[in-house]
């Protein structure tokens, strides 16, 4: 069974964490170093969550938008050192928007790439121990939690997010939606995104959204969602 | 914090509503809005764009708005009657954003017309609203310019419209998701930047999508939005729908 294969996976976490802000290779010349944020890898081919995301969305999804985010903060966070530098704060408050949009963008992705894997590894299924634990008394099992995931889901109006997530005070978990690339912040801590913009389905689900919030259940992976809820 | 983002569950939980929805003698009278056709078949835009998208556009997003606002103006016309105030305001965001999709789609349908007609052709087709471009922008590429930076700096699903602001001052508006344009301002036309409208198509390639736009914007139509007064707009809007 998958689990097997799950539990001898090497660590598929560290590599994506560091890899969302990484200081630039060659900055000796610069007089200080400067974090640029890069494209974190994929820990799985384009085309292995198939038959439920193609491959062909997961490529574009990555390389094209994924990337564009990634421009995007790194123009953001340049624009914005060019105005401090020059005391110009009007012009780093107007850039505010473009760092919250790609910066969330970045964010949202590199956790989203993450809480997904195969369905012949450790996609798919449903967690176990603590998490599970925490699933039942909070939402009253994991079906029900399933079903308000994918009713948030529906009920976003235009681009957004869906999180299953932790409030750090009180441990409880709920869902949260977010409209564009706003990330989960503040007291909250993710665990769990599904993407509800129209570029994470359109070309194999067109406009039967519910088709894909039901199938993405098959590559979940709750092994990184469960890490992450023992973290926050 | 479970966020109820969807309606129709809330008020399967909250609302007392349920009991009257069935065997309710009173009956309001309340207007059911249907998808307007197409003035153009679905594949009339190509190679500008696919008849793939439009017939998905049309027949799929588009009705499905119509669809969901009919179901929302029926149990908000419910709520009026029962006296659920909690339930009315409730419903506000469902009806503005499926009417705002009943909405745009219907102004932008009738906004697009098939490359090369005579209804595409600019300046010819909108002579006072070409002069009045030319004297706001400068030019009808400075303006071209200026509308695709808009467009493509949306954040998100959203349109970007061309409106009439005051007897004879235009402007380049964005709305977010589908906030329609329906204060002060005239919309005469505008353009759907929700991905569906274009992906089947261009991709990620969202700017190519905006350059071939051009070549299906119908003109005439926006000739005769910019001449209208807004309770001509409106009056027309309504036939419309
Ligand atoms: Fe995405
Ligand atoms: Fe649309």
């Amino acid at each position: 069974m998958s689990s097997v294969l799950l539990r001898t996976t090497p660590a598929v976490r560290g590599a994506l964490r560091a890899g969302a802000l990484r200081p630039a290779a060659a900055a000796a010349s610069t007089s200080f170093v400067r974090g640029k944020a890069t494209l974190p890898d994929l820990q799985y081919d384009y085309g292995a969550l198939e038959p439920y995301i193609s491959g062909k969305i997961m490529e574009l999804h990555h390389k094209k938008h994924h990337q564009t985010y990634v421009t995007g903060l790194n123009t953001a966070l340049e624009t914005i050192g060019e105005a401090e530098s020059k005391g110009d704060f009007t012009k780093a408050a107007t850039v505010a928007p473009l760092l919250n949009f790609h910066g969330g963008g970045h964010l949202n992705h590199t956790l989203f790439w993450e809480n997904l894997a195969p369905a012949s590894r450790e996609g798919g299924g449903q967690p176990d121990g603590a998490l599970l634990k925490s699933i039942n008394e909070d939402f009253g099992s994991f079906d029900t939690f399933r079903k308000q995931m994918n009713t948030a889901l529906a009920g976003i109006q235009g681009s957004g997010w869906a999180w299953l997530a932790k409030d750090k005070q009180s441990g409880t978990l709920g869902i949260i939606t977010r409209a564009n690339q706003d990330p989960v912040s503040g007291p909250y801590a993710p665990l769990m995104g599904i993407d509800a913009w129209e570029h994470a389905y359109y070309l194999q689900y067109e406009n039967r959204k519910a088709e894909y919030f039901d199938a993405i259940w098959n590559v979940i992976n709750w092994k990184t969602v469960a890490s992450r809820f023992e973290k926050a | 914090m479970v966020n109820f983002g969807n309606i129709w569950q809330y008020l399967a939980v909250q609302s007392p509503l349920q009991a009257t929805f069935s065997g309710n003698s009173t009956t309001m009278n309340i207007k059911t809005y249907s998808l307007p056709e197409l003035p153009y078949a679905y594949d009339a835009l190509e190679p500008h764009i696919s008849g793939q998208i439009m017939k998905l556009h049309h027949s799929g997003h588009h009705q499905a708005y119509v669809t969901n606002l009919n179901k929302a103006l029926k149990v908000h016309a419910s709520a009026l009657s029962a006296g659920d105030i909690a339930a009315q305001v409730a419903l506000q965001p469902v009806i503005k954003f499926n009417a705002g999709g009943h909405i745009n789609h219907a102004l932008f349908w009738t906004n697009l017309a098939p490359a090369g007609t005579p209804e595409t052709l600019f300046p010819d087709a909108a002579p006072t609203l070409s002069a009045e471009i030319d004297k706001t922008w400068g030019s009808f590429d400075k303006f071209k310019e200026a509308f695709a930076k808009e467009l493509l700096g949306i954040q998100g699903s959203g349109w970007g419209w061309l409106v009439k602001a005051g007897p004879s001052s235009l402007r380049i508006v964005t709305a977010k998701d589908q906030d329609p344009i329906v204060g002060g301002e005239v919309p005469i036309f505008g353009v759907d930047m929700w991905e569906h409208a274009y992906y089947l198509q261009y991709l990620n390639g969202k700017a190519k999508y905006v350059d071939s736009i051009w070549n299906v914007i119908n003109w005439k139509t926006a000739e005769s939005r910019f001449q209208a007064g807004h309770g001509d707009f409106f009056a027309d809007l309504k036939s419309l729908l």
